[in-house]
């Protein structure tokens, strides 16, 4: 464990900067914490933190100066790797046909500066979905290679965080290149930074750093158990692929489907929802077109549309059964892993703020 | 806002394959089978794609039509002439729409094969029962194609095919032309009938009574409407068929063909992947449920 | 692939306020690409010249609220092979629906000095409840995007491509926060049909409604989630009665809040 002081953290930004990545993170900006490009260190939401619940999330101020000091907003990185519209290829017409043109560059040199445990493990799962098959993203794998990633362990829980749960926070424990605690006590404020890579260690010795303490460190593993004491919400995951195998049909499945307004927000906030859509885009003229990607919801009617039968998921019911059964069910089985890590923002953002953590626990006890 | 960013530096990483990228195809021939349904004979136009193309009946690709887009079709024509690829196409939407407004000579984009072929190497010496229902049964036409041109190598052909109404029948020339080839018959059923009908009336599953099933020795491949099959399936397991000895093609809407894009999902399978022909035991739990 | 002939278009305009043809006008760099492929026939907005009928693609803006209008849009469906209505009026009856639930003599005698020279209906409807309607076109005013895209689409011949999610599926596209939950602005974002690029959002205003319901709307249960943020009955009216104040999900909606 090693200690980088408050005052030498834009040294890091800056040293990252310098290697020829962009930074980006958590900024303030339309009433939230979302993630965007930062100029430097200053651009963090500092002294800011928030309080979430069921469809509702408000900003406030912190007594503090902590820069990370809150829990995971609206956005996701995902946003990053798999935006949100992508150019796949394109196309001309010609005397014969027609002229497919690729126009692929690289990746940018990205820094997400202070990612959380479980958006490590959504980007994990989001790896085996788009690079664990047999055909790659190719953007996504090409954006993977390049980023440096500097997680922070929570320092606090939000009102419907659940990682403990679903083991997937809040310290990271795997998948960065630098861990941070981030440790405010009384007037001093630092970090305990946890070396992930080879590349993390070469950035540390152009950093002014030391080795932490004993008591330094302990301080830190404090912070982390404090914040898995206080999570704001709870999944019983026992069996939970069984428990939703067998309960495909369930009167709950009605009930949720009354107050669900297939709206799509769970899917697109989600960090590990990877599904898409493929377009042409084309020109009046008909001559140019573009096939686009974009992010898709199984919510909506199109999804599972099919010409003779129409939407296969036409009721809500089928849909909102769809999304939940698949993120801690059948991804199990697709993937070999849950396709949810608890990071709560299907709840936050959920405009009349259904819980899945609410719909499993219903499920659970009227089955048992 | 989620605007591009510059790339910075000029690290470069090995470029990897767009899947999403289809090779061009020359319609080489289009043949009519019925009204809104035709067969386009494809070609690659690159060799290489052409020689190194493989594939099973039952397993499909992607066609693209310029500015409009993609639709999985099955392959119907023998895998051992994978240089000339046949696929049947009914006019349904958009895309199915705009390929036929192509002709011979024109160019599509095609890129696959994909998914899972029918158990033709299994079916060996075995008798093989068709259950087909409705407009689009083109993915079992490979099977009668590929068992007739290998008649010899399976017992009895036994083609079950249900419809609506008389004028529903497409390939009517073809069933009876398949109801002379030796060891095969032909059961053909509508649910309602008309002065002309010469053959039965009522629902599929009807016809599973005026044929013999040797259980130990079949396998039944079917394709069609989800009810059709789920009410044949029932009816087959109840004469003493074991399921897994039921095969069945599944339909889903299909975006990327190469399990990315999440459409595609069947419970725990992606139709693009694990089918589109299924293997009914391993999909049991969830071919009863509706709205999978 | 041989040439497409070329598409005779008409503009028809009935009950508006000419905003959906003026983004047609608007649209002109583009429409300049499809020159040698459309004729347009009939736009008053344009052009004075009028060609006869009949029409391969009709653009209809604006609602039925006299009785000649009731027999003209029966004119126009029997000239054009293929009928598009452009914007709320023309697809739910616009604003000028509000008297849909009131008395209109009692309007019309508020609004015009000499009300004896007005001569309409006592409703406002959508072209759809007088003929049948091929393809119809949200918005208030519609998009240009999207109208681009409809008149692509009937040039090349498929449908066109305008997706009936919610709203909020172009708002977290966008990256935009939402504003429902990050600040309690009631916004009927979930429950409207996509189309506008999530604008007002963006401007941390709250979903107006402008292109009216999306494909399965559950306002119910946004009603009573507004409800949990304070908003009055009176108000959950006033939301879902603007520009598409007749169509049925969002008149049912009011209608229930309606005491």
């Amino acid at each position: 464990m090693q200690i980088i002081e408050r005052s030498a953290f834009p040294v890091l930004c800056e040293a990252l900067q310098r290697r020829g990545y962009e930074l980006v993170g958590p900024t303030l900006r339309d009433g939230a914490i979302v993630y965007d490009r930062l100029a430097s260190a200053a651009d963090l939401p500092i002294g800011w933190t928030d309080e979430q619940q069921g469809g509702a999330y408000r900003l406030k101020q912190r007594p503090d100066g902590a820069l990370f000091g809150y829990a995971v907003g609206p956005h996701s990185w995902k946003k990053y790797f798999l935006p949100s519209e992508q150019a796949l290829w394109r196309a001309e017409r010609e005397e014969n046909g027609f002229r497919i043109i690729e126009d692929r560059r690289d990746a940018p040199k990205l820094v997400l500066i202070g990612v959380r445990s479980c958006e490590l493990h959504a980007m994990a799962i989001q790896d085996k979905v788009l690079m664990g098959g047999a055909c790659v993203d190719p953007w996504y794998a090409s954006q993977r290679e390049r980023v440096f990633i500097v997680a922070v362990n929570c320092g606090q829980a939000g009102g419907t965080c659940f990682c403990v749960s679903m083991h997937t926070g809040p310290k990271a424990t795997s998948g960065y290149d630098l861990a941070l605690t981030e440790v405010l006590e009384g007037d001093r404020h630092y970090f305990v930074v946890d070396v992930g890579t080879e590349a993390g260690e070469a950035l540390l010795l152009d950093i002014p750093h030391r080795e932490a303490r004993d008591e330094e460190a302990k301080t830190a593993e404090e912070v982390v158990t404090q914040t898995a004491k206080t999570m704001g919400r709870t999944m019983d995951t026992t069996s939970i692929k069984e428990l939703l195998y067998a309960n495909v049909e369930h009167p709950r499945w009605e009930r949720v489907a009354a107050r669900c307004l297939a709206c799509g927000n769970c899917t697109m906030v989600c960090p590990t929802c990877y599904c898409t859509t493929v377009e042409d885009v084309t020109d009046l003229a008909g001559e140019q077109t573009e096939r686009r990607r974009t992010w898709d919801s199984c919510f909506t009617m199109d999804f599972s549309h099919l010409h003779g039968v129409g939407s296969v998921r036409s009721s809500t019911k089928g849909r909102y059964r769809q999304w939940m059964t698949h993120k801690l069910a059948t991804w199990f089985d697709q993937f070999g892993t849950s396709g949810c890590v608890g990071c709560g923002r299907c709840i936050t953002w959920c405009p009349v703020a259904i819980d899945i953590t609410e719909e499993v626990r219903a499920i659970r006890e009227a089955t048992s | 806002m989620n605007g591009p960013l510059s790339p910075v530096g000029v690290q470069h990483v090995e470029p990897r394959q767009n899947p999403y990228v289809p090779h061009l195809a020359e319609i080489v021939e289009k043949r009519w089978e019925a009204p809104r349904i035709f067969t386009y004979r494809l070609r690659f136009r690159d060799e290489a794609r052409r020689r190194a193309f493989r594939f099973f009946p039952g397993q499909f690709n992607m066609i693209y039509a310029f500015g409009v887009g993609e639709v999985p079709i099955s392959i119907v024509s023998d895998p051992e002439d994978a240089d000339l690829l046949d696929h049947t196409i009914r006019v349904a939407g958009d895309v199915t729409g705009a390929l036929d407004r192509l002709d011979a000579g024109d160019v599509v984009g095609l890129r696959g094969p994909y998914g899972s072929g029918w158990p033709l190497e299994e079916a060996r010496g075995k008798d093989v029962i068709l259950v087909t229902g409705g407009l689009g049964c083109a993915p079992v036409v490979s099977v009668i194609n590929y068992v007739v041109k290998r008649r010899e190598s399976y017992g009895a052909l036994k083609i079950l095919h249900g419809i609506k109404t008389p004028k529903d029948l497409l390939y009517r020339e073809r069933f009876q032309a398949w109801g002379r080839i030796p060891n095969t018959e032909v059961h053909l059923t509508s649910d309602q009938g008309d002065g002309q009908w010469r053959y039965h009336i009522g629902v599929v599953t009807n016809l599973f009574r005026r044929i013999t099933i040797d259980t130990r020795n079949s396998l039944v491949m079917m394709c069609g409407p989800e009810t059709m099959m789920r009410f044949s399936v029932r009816d087959l397991m109840t004469q003493g068929l074991s399921a897994d000895r039921i095969y069945l093609s599944l339909e889903r809407n299909m975006k990327c063909a190469v399990v990315l894009c999440g459409h595609c999902q069947y419970g725990p399978t992606f139709v693009c992947r694990e089918g589109p022909v299924y293997r009914y035991d391993r999909i049991q739990p969830w071919f009863d449920v509706k709205e999978i | 692939m041989a040439p497409a002939p070329k598409l005779k278009l008409a503009v028809w305009k009935f009950a508006s306020c000419d905003g959906c043809q003026l983004t047609l006008l608007n649209c002109e760099d583009e429409l300049l690409a499809i020159a040698d492929r459309v004729d347009i026939a009939e736009f008053r907005e344009a052009s004075r010249a009028v060609a006869q009928g009949p029409y391969d693609l009709s653009l209809v803006e604006g609602s039925i609220t006299t009785v000649r209008d009731a027999s003209r849009i029966l004119e126009i469906r029997r000239a054009s092979k293929t009928l598009v209505t452009i914007g709320a009026c023309a697809t739910a009856g616009g604003i000028q629906a509000l008297r849909n639930f009131k008395d209109v003599n009692d309007f019309i005698s508020l609004v015009y000095a000499s009300p004896q020279y007005i001569d309409t209906l006592a409703t406002s409807t959508a072209i759809a409840a007088h003929v049948r309607v091929d393809f119809e076109l949200r918005g208030c005013p519609i998009d240009a995007r999207q109208l681009i895209e409809v008149i692509g689409a009937y040039v090349h011949g498929h449908r066109p491509r305008t997706p009936s999610h919610s709203v909020c599926i172009e708002c977290k596209q966008r990256g935009t926060v939402c504003v429902m939950v990050a600040r309690g602005t009631p916004c009927l974002g979930p429950v409207t049909h996509t189309g506008c690029g999530a604008l007002c959002p963006t401007y941390h205003r709250g979903c107006y409604g402008c292109f009216g319901p999306m494909e399965t709307p559950n306002t119910g249960s946004l009603s009573e989630w507004w409800g949990h943020l304070g908003v009055r009955e009176e108000d959950v009216v006033r939301a879902f009665r603007t520009f598409n104040a007749d169509a049925e999900a969002f008149r049912r909606e009011a209608q229930a809040h309606e005491h």
